[in-house]
């Protein structure tokens, strides 16, 4: 039977790993080669590191670094940061990259998302769509480059990734990124539903019973960060991922 | 060592994980940009993911298919197909209107889970795989193996003496299959941690 994935989700500031809270406030977690090869040797499901100035600063993919990366995995590698050309994707292909995350490009034009999907395949192009609550409570689409929220539904936006040719999707929580405090699961659950195509749930996971509610939710895969690379109430850096065995048991009754 | 692995280096590929991971089993591959490097070779690996039509049409138009054919059929080297390059090895695909190289009497499905079933296309993630039979790749007696699936087709076999190994989605397909040097496997064990390595690294040692 497939199996849920649990995807380690790094973000990646000017060379160094980092983790946000609620998109702010980026703590330096370590050094990136470092850190993957650690998940390597954990053999964790898959791997997923985020750039996330290069779209803000308009910076292309820093391709010498991913390459590094993906020598370093042999688990799928994800990449997303400043991506704006099938030719960008196809260079990071080459490296040894599995699959790219669209946001920023994607939210502009979807065109882009069609292009690498006819070329590459669907499996190897993502979006990813960041969503906040706006003060009535209500689940906006952000652009996170620009810092602001999005008037097109996030629904309508991810049927469209779809239709495009997004081969999975991302769903992250803003205000929970960072914060450990457990996941959106109603959006998990709405979302899982409304898309044909793996939906994976990043956002707000701090344990493992996070991870079992947003799967019985219906995510594909449960992705987190600070979760894997904080540990305890301080949150010292220390690099976790459970064992296969550990989730064989807490994934197998869902 | 038993020679230099030849991957003919056709559009729809992506090999860069594929030659990290066969030089981490102690093996040596290559990608050949042109079939009349391809002869010399005694063993060959087919990668690819895409469409299978781009994949027949990347092997027509670039001269490859009667080089290949040769190298599998008359003169019998090992030869494995990864994902793609399995479903090419087929007679056919639903996926498109071109024949397959036809080396394995087997065509190719879309996968079509029940709907309600909750399953979704692609099949996507880790799945653990059932071996068959004994054979030189994949160990009968290994415990749980698991890999790393990235597919909207699957293969199904005429023969069901060709099948290596089954996995699950939905319904039971071929995840491996084997007729003579002809090997094939629909997940990739380039990014399969040390299932996959153990692998590649029997083919490497083949």
């Amino acid at each position: 039977m497939l199996k849920h994935r649990v995807i380690p989700c790094l973000l990646l500031r000017n060379g160094g790993l980092v983790k946000t809270c609620k998109f702010g406030n980026p703590k330096y977690v370590g050094d990136p080669i470092n850190a993957i090869r650690i998940f390597n040797e954990k053999e964790v499901d898959e791997l997923m590191v985020v750039d996330i100035l290069a779209s803000k600063e308009g910076r292309e993919p820093n391709y010498a670094l991913i390459e590094q990366f993906a020598g370093e995995c042999f688990m799928p590698l994800c990449y997303g940061g400043g991506i704006r050309s099938v030719e960008q994707a196809q260079q990071l292909f080459a490296l040894g990259v599995e699959k790219v995350c669209l946001q920023t490009a994607a939210l502009e034009e979807l065109a882009l998302v069609t292009q690498i999907a006819e070329r590459f395949g669907s499996q190897a192009v993502l979006v990813c769509a960041d969503i906040k609550k706006d003060w009535l409570g209500r689940r906006q689409l952000y652009a996170a480059a620009r810092g602001k929220t999005v008037s097109r539904p996030w629904r309508t936006f991810l049927e469209e990734c779809v239709a495009a040719g997004a081969g999975e999707l991302v769903v992250n929580s803003v205000d929970r990124d960072g914060t450990m405090a457990g996941m959106d699961i109603e959006l998990i659950r709405e979302a899982a539903a409304a898309l044909p195509v793996p939906l994976i749930a990043l956002g707000g996971c701090g344990s493992l019973a996070d991870i079992k509610a947003a799967v019985a939710a219906g995510a594909s895969a449960v992705a987190a960060g600070a979760f894997f690379v904080f540990h305890g109430p301080h949150r010292a850096v220390l690099i976790t991922y459970p064992r296969y065995q550990e989730l064989e048991t807490l994934l197998s009754a869902t | 060592m038993n020679g230099t692995i030849a991957i003919p280096g056709i559009p729809c590929g992506n090999f860069a994980s594929v030659l990290r991971m066969i030089q981490k089993c102690g093996g040596d591959a290559r990608i050949v940009s042109s079939p009349d490097g391809l002869a010399r070779y005694q063993k060959v690996i087919i990668a690819g993911v895409g469409a299978f039509d781009y994949g027949m049409a990347s092997l027509r138009h670039g001269g490859w298919t009667d080089v290949l054919g040769d190298l599998a059929l008359q003169r019998k080297v090992p030869v494995l197909g990864i994902c793609l390059g399995m479903q090419l090895m087929c007679s056919a695909s639903e996926e498109g209107g071109l024949p397959g190289l036809g080396w394995v009497d087997a065509e190719v499905r879309r996968l079509s889970p029940e709907p309600g079933s909750g399953l979704k296309v692609p099949h996507m993630g880790w799945n653990t795989v059932r071996v068959l039979r004994p054979n030189p790749l994949l160990d009968a007696d290994d415990g749980e193996q698991r890999f790393y699936f990235v597919h909207s087709y699957y293969v199904a076999c005429r023969r069901d003496g060709d099948v290596l190994a089954t996995a699950q989605h939905g319904k039971d397909f071929a995840a491996a299959f084997n007729r003579d040097n002809i090997y094939g496997v629909q997940f990739h064990p380039e990014k399969s941690h040390r299932f996959g390595m153990a692998l590649l690294r029997n083919f490497v040692n083949l």
